[in-house]
């Protein structure tokens, strides 16, 4: 466990294999929340609390539940169980207990159980820090630190496109290419700018 | 029987899951870089959407309304799961090349969405019908995005070259080609669409 491999973690997450321009992931959110900055910036946060707490209890269930048993092949239905439940158990809490909050991302919770940067973190931990059932040095740092930058990245995409449809508005587009077919061709150009990114390798 | 050849047909062009309700468009661009991923793709996918229609149009009315979706999601979990197995067994290759998306099946908004739209609410004959006609919608939109990508992009089809010296656009076998394809041919469809 050493800082090169925390940084490595954060810019491969962050830029080079960012969730939604390179690994198309949450895409469907990423495309129907973006056309304004608020909400845009609320589903984010919501993003980056579930990514790094389903990376903690994905991991320590993978760790603990599935490795000691032989029960490798059950990750995924185990893993989105336990998202799904995490997250409807989160989403009454904080209804219940702060209501502020709750009307300002807790709508967006429900939406997050089957966005698919939740569990792609929780498999691609699984992929990478566990080396033939055994969980590498670090493993469970990594694992949360790298969910916290999937996220970060979700929100750095997020707010850049939210930043450009909202000026959209105000351009003349043809009827055709309206919302949609537009928003993939931005994210387009997005995704070839963060392929300058491939360079940036320690 | 014409009502069933209905049900298939609707998932083809009049409600296809990917052009027209907007939906998994994850796995679609993902793996979409070569034909043979495609078609790897859409079978995985059209497997799980048929068997998990079935299932649930026949549980229907034994699972509480209030935890659905969670039910849901174990049944279609175990169809991914047992495609994963499958997958891993005969076809190697082809895993290693979906990589992740597999498991990732679980979260395809087309079977969950089938689901909760169409088999929670109709009978296992139908829903089997529904189930073939989406698998195959999403098939076919899969085929017709990897297609373009794979000639333009590498300059050949099903990994046979077609046109000899043709340089190819290596961008469009990269991320940002899958989101351009896409987005030009969302905009296509629309054209077609408005001229009726």
């Amino acid at each position: 466990m050493n800082v090169a491999q925390f940084l490595t973690i954060f810019i491969s997450a962050v830029f080079i294999y960012n969730v939604i321009l390179s690994r198309f992931l949450g895409l469907c959110s990423f495309i129907a929340i973006s056309k304004e900055t608020r909400p845009a910036i609320a589903m984010s946060l919501a993003v980056i609390f579930v990514t790094t707490m389903s990376s903690i209890i994905t991991w320590l269930i993978y760790r603990f539940l599935l490795i000691p048993f032989n029960l490798e092949y059950l990750r995924t239905i185990s893993f989105i169980l336990v998202i799904a439940t995490f997250v409807q158990l989160v989403e009454m809490i904080i209804r219940k207990i702060a209501p502020p909050f709750y009307r300002f991302f807790g709508i967006y919770l429900p939406l997050i159980t089957v966005n698919c940067a939740v569990l792609g973190v929780a498999v691609l931990n699984a992929d990478m820090f566990f080396v033939k059932g055994e969980a590498i040095p670090g493993s469970f740092y990594y694992s949360v630190f790298q969910g916290v930058c999937v996220g970060l990245g979700y929100m750095l995409a997020m707010l850049l496109m939210s930043g450009i449809r909202e000026r959209l508005d105000f351009c003349e587009v043809p009827k055709a290419v309206k919302e949609f077919p537009l928003a993939f061709v931005i994210a387009a150009i997005m995704s070839m700018a963060f392929m300058g990114f491939n360079g940036f390798r320690f | 029987m014409k009502k069933l050849f209905h049900e298939f047909l609707k998932g083809i062009i009049k409600e296809n899951p990917t052009f027209v309700l907007a939906l998994g468009l994850c796995p679609t661009l993902a793996v979409s870089i070569s034909l043979m991923n495609g078609l790897g793709m859409g079978v995985a996918a059209t497997f799980v959407l048929i068997c998990s229609n079935i299932i649930i149009a026949m549980i229907k009315n034994t699972i509480p309304e209030k935890i659905r979706i969670p039910c849901y999601i174990v049944v279609i979990a175990t169809f991914v799961t047992i495609t994963e197995l499958i997958m891993k067994a005969y076809s190697p290759a082809l895993n290693r090349a979906l990589g992740i998306y597999v498991p990732l099946i679980v979260v395809n908004c087309i079977v969950l969405g089938r689901a909760e739209a169409y088999a929670s609410k109709n009978s296992v004959m139908n829903s089997l019908f529904d189930g073939i006609g989406m698998g195959v919608g999403f098939t076919l939109a899969l085929l017709l995005i990897s297609g373009i990508r794979e000639f333009l992009g590498a300059g050949k089809l099903f990994g046979y070259t077609l046109i000899k010296g043709f340089e190819p656009a290596f961008v469009l076998a990269m991320p940002p080609g899958a989101l351009l394809v896409i987005g030009l041919l969302l905009g296509f469809f629309n054209i077609l669409k408005e001229r009726k």
